[in-house]
């Protein structure tokens, strides 16, 4: 490893830069041109953004078509623990909720992933052997990106020898908003380069880009390099998750798709905590990419509090009557 | 000058959460005074504003319950001294409502207000009234004392808007219970100006919880909620007060039988109103050598 963490030794054979798909081939051809192609994206209308959202979020989603989008919801979702104090004990804990998230009922479906931090994804991915729930982990430095390359680039590589099928990865922000957008396009690749057969999520960090304009340019930008799903946040960072920033990035994935015929996820995470704002979610994607994306290998909630509001609403449906915290369990 | 004065007429909303939502129904009723007369357009909450209600209170509760005795009683006589403040206002509001004479409504109010002075009084005697050291046949110290049951949820009675709403509020308060109220129907103005009160006091958000509008509505929702732990039953209608009850076991709550009929609230309360809602903890501990 020592010469993997030596900066020289990787610029001695930087390798050609990998090509975005047809017809965006010559966008990268330098940083000036890649700029001024993501500048010349369509400007985002931020009060038109937040009134569309404001309008879809009042659909009223009742009986079979909640019990439906709860059901959907849940497959969706990313149970994610990425705290400094995580143990290998609670990553087994919360790898036996995914497979089984309501003991009271085993219809309840099983979730998309489990989301770790790479050092456990180990523990994850044996605790889920044989049951198709991927194994999420987080990389590149998470949740900051503030590290050289070779320490990213490792960093990914060791989370999939760990067993992790799904990256998330974190742009590199200040290189972003400082304008050197074919660093962050390069780094981007690279990291999907190092993934091998993982899936990498690009996780754009809305809370810190500030602007709608740069929320689609970023969206474009980590398509471009190759990213299989774009996400919103880190989950550290308030502002996360928020409808706008979600319906910016899914109008990028639709057109990005509509050019290029690849289609790309989208997973918003942070601050999605109530069964609500899923069903807004569910409600944003049908109107505005359509139901190509209503499934957990397009969509997914990055979230750990979300499931037991699903979970007690799942209930309420069940039995008719209201349910309470201490009938899901506390993570 | 009064009558070119454009009226400011005033908004009637709930009070859930330390906040004065409109309730999520988009739904009012009108209120009339014993007369018949219009008084105003009160929010007719829904069993969702029940929902939100009992997650607010029971977010409440371990702040409250673990408040020292001391302190809640000190929070609570604050209340009081607001209500106080408001005397005129509650006046005007249980003559109209309740059909008093400015006299009668004076002695209710007044009545109310001793009432919650006297339960503020009660939160730090609790313990040695209903708890103390028990002689046990073995060398161990042991002791009981009440702890409260939790979120509470209770039908305020439908005649007393005032005086009977504070009789069976403050003594869920006083144990360190959070509570969700559904306030008389017929009556409900003195209760929205109470959260008004409450708002102002030192009282948590999400303490207390107070709905205007049908306890035969709301009422099932509550007593089946899973996350409730008991339930008082006063104000239910009668023919409703067995239903509730057997909705109530499912989850195995605290249940507070309705009286026969609407009681006299002026009489001495004792601890009745308390006990139902406290649990007694015992503890044993070696006694050492």
């Amino acid at each position: 490893m020592t010469d993997l963490l030596d900066p020289h030794a990787l610029a001695a054979e930087t390798p050609p830069r990998r090509e975005p798909p047809a017809p965006f081939r010559d966008v990268t051809r330098s940083g000036a041109a890649f700029r001024a192609f993501l500048h010349g994206l369509p400007g985002v209308d931020q009060v038109g953004a937040e009134a569309r959202t404001a309008v879809l979020g009042t659909r009223s989603i009742k009986t079979t078509a909640k019990a439906w989008a709860i059901d959907t919801a849940i497959a969706m979702v990313d149970l994610t623990t990425l705290e400094g104090a995580d143990t290998p004990g609670k990553v087994r804990s919360l790898a036996a909720k995914a497979k089984q998230p309501d003991p009271t009922d085993p219809a309840t479906p099983q979730v998309a992933a489990v989301c770790v931090y790479g050092d456990l994804a180990g523990i994850a991915r044996e605790a889920l052997a044989g049951t198709g729930i991927h194994v999420a982990a987080v990389a590149t430095a998470f949740p900051s990106g503030r590290a050289s390359r070779a320490v990213k680039l490792a960093d990914v590589q060791d989370a999939v020898a760990n067993g992790a099928d799904e990256i998330d990865m974190v742009i590199d922000r200040g290189a972003f908003l400082a304008g050197r957008y074919l660093d962050v396009y390069d780094e981007i690749a690279a990291v999907k380069e190092a993934c091998g057969d993982a899936h990498l999520k690009v996780i754009l960090e809305t809370g810190e880009l500030v602007t709608l304009d740069n929320v689609r340019r970023a969206s474009w930008l980590a398509m471009l390099a190759g990213g299989d799903f774009i996400k919103t946040s880190t989950g550290k960072i308030s502002p996360a998750a928020t409808l706008p920033v979600c319906l910016v990035m899914l109008e990028a994935v639709r057109d990005f798709r509509a050019a290029t015929g690849r289609q790309v996820g989208v997973k918003p995470a942070g601050g999605i905590r109530t069964t609500k704002d899923a069903i807004k979610h569910l409600v944003l994607i049908n109107e505005t990419v359509g139901p190509d994306w209503l499934s957990p290998d397009w969509f997914r909630f990055g979230a750990s509090s979300l499931l037991n509001d699903l979970l007690l609403q799942r209930q309420k449906l069940r039995t008719g009557h209201y349910s309470g915290p201490d009938h899901v369990t506390v993570d | 000058m009064s009558s070119d004065r454009l009226a400011v007429r005033k908004t009637y909303k709930l009070y859930v959460n330390g906040a004065f939502p409109r309730s999520e129904s988009g739904r009012t009723y009108e209120v009339t005074d014993a007369k018949g007369h219009f008084l105003a357009n009160a929010a007719l909450a829904s069993r969702k504003d029940a929902r939100d209600a009992v997650v607010a209170a029971r977010a409440a509760f371990p702040k409250w319950s673990g408040a020292t005795a001391y302190n809640r009683g000190q929070v609570l006589y604050r209340v009081a001294e607001v209500m106080e403040g408001r005397h005129v206002q509650f006046c005007e509001e249980v003559a109209a409502g309740e059909g008093l004479s400015s006299g009668k409504a004076r002695a209710a109010v007044d009545a109310a207000i001793d009432r919650w002075v006297w339960y503020a009084g009660w939160t730090d005697k609790l313990a040695s009234v209903l708890g103390g050291a028990n002689p046990v046949a073995g060398p161990y110290f042991d002791f009981s004392v009440p702890e409260p049951t939790g979120v509470v949820a209770v039908l305020a009675p439908q005649r007393s808007s005032l005086l009977g709403l504070v009789s069976v509020l403050a003594p869920v308060l006083a144990g360190g219970n959070t509570a969700v109220v559904v306030t008389s129907k017929e009556r409900p103005l003195p209760a929205v100006t109470l959260g008004e009160v409450l708002a102002t006091s030192d009282v948590p958000a999400g303490v207390v919880n107070l709905l205007t509008g049908d306890a035969e509505e709301i009422g099932p929702w509550l007593a089946e909620h899973d996350d409730v732990d008991a339930v008082d039953l006063t104000g239910a209608p009668a023919r409703r007060a067995m239903e509730l009850e057997r909705l109530a076991a499912g989850s195995i709550k605290r249940v507070l039988r309705p009286p026969a009929e609407e009681p006299d609230w002026t009489a001495d309360p004792g601890l009745a109103r308390m006990t139902p809602f406290l649990e007694t903890k015992t503890v044993w501990h070696p006694m050492g050598v």
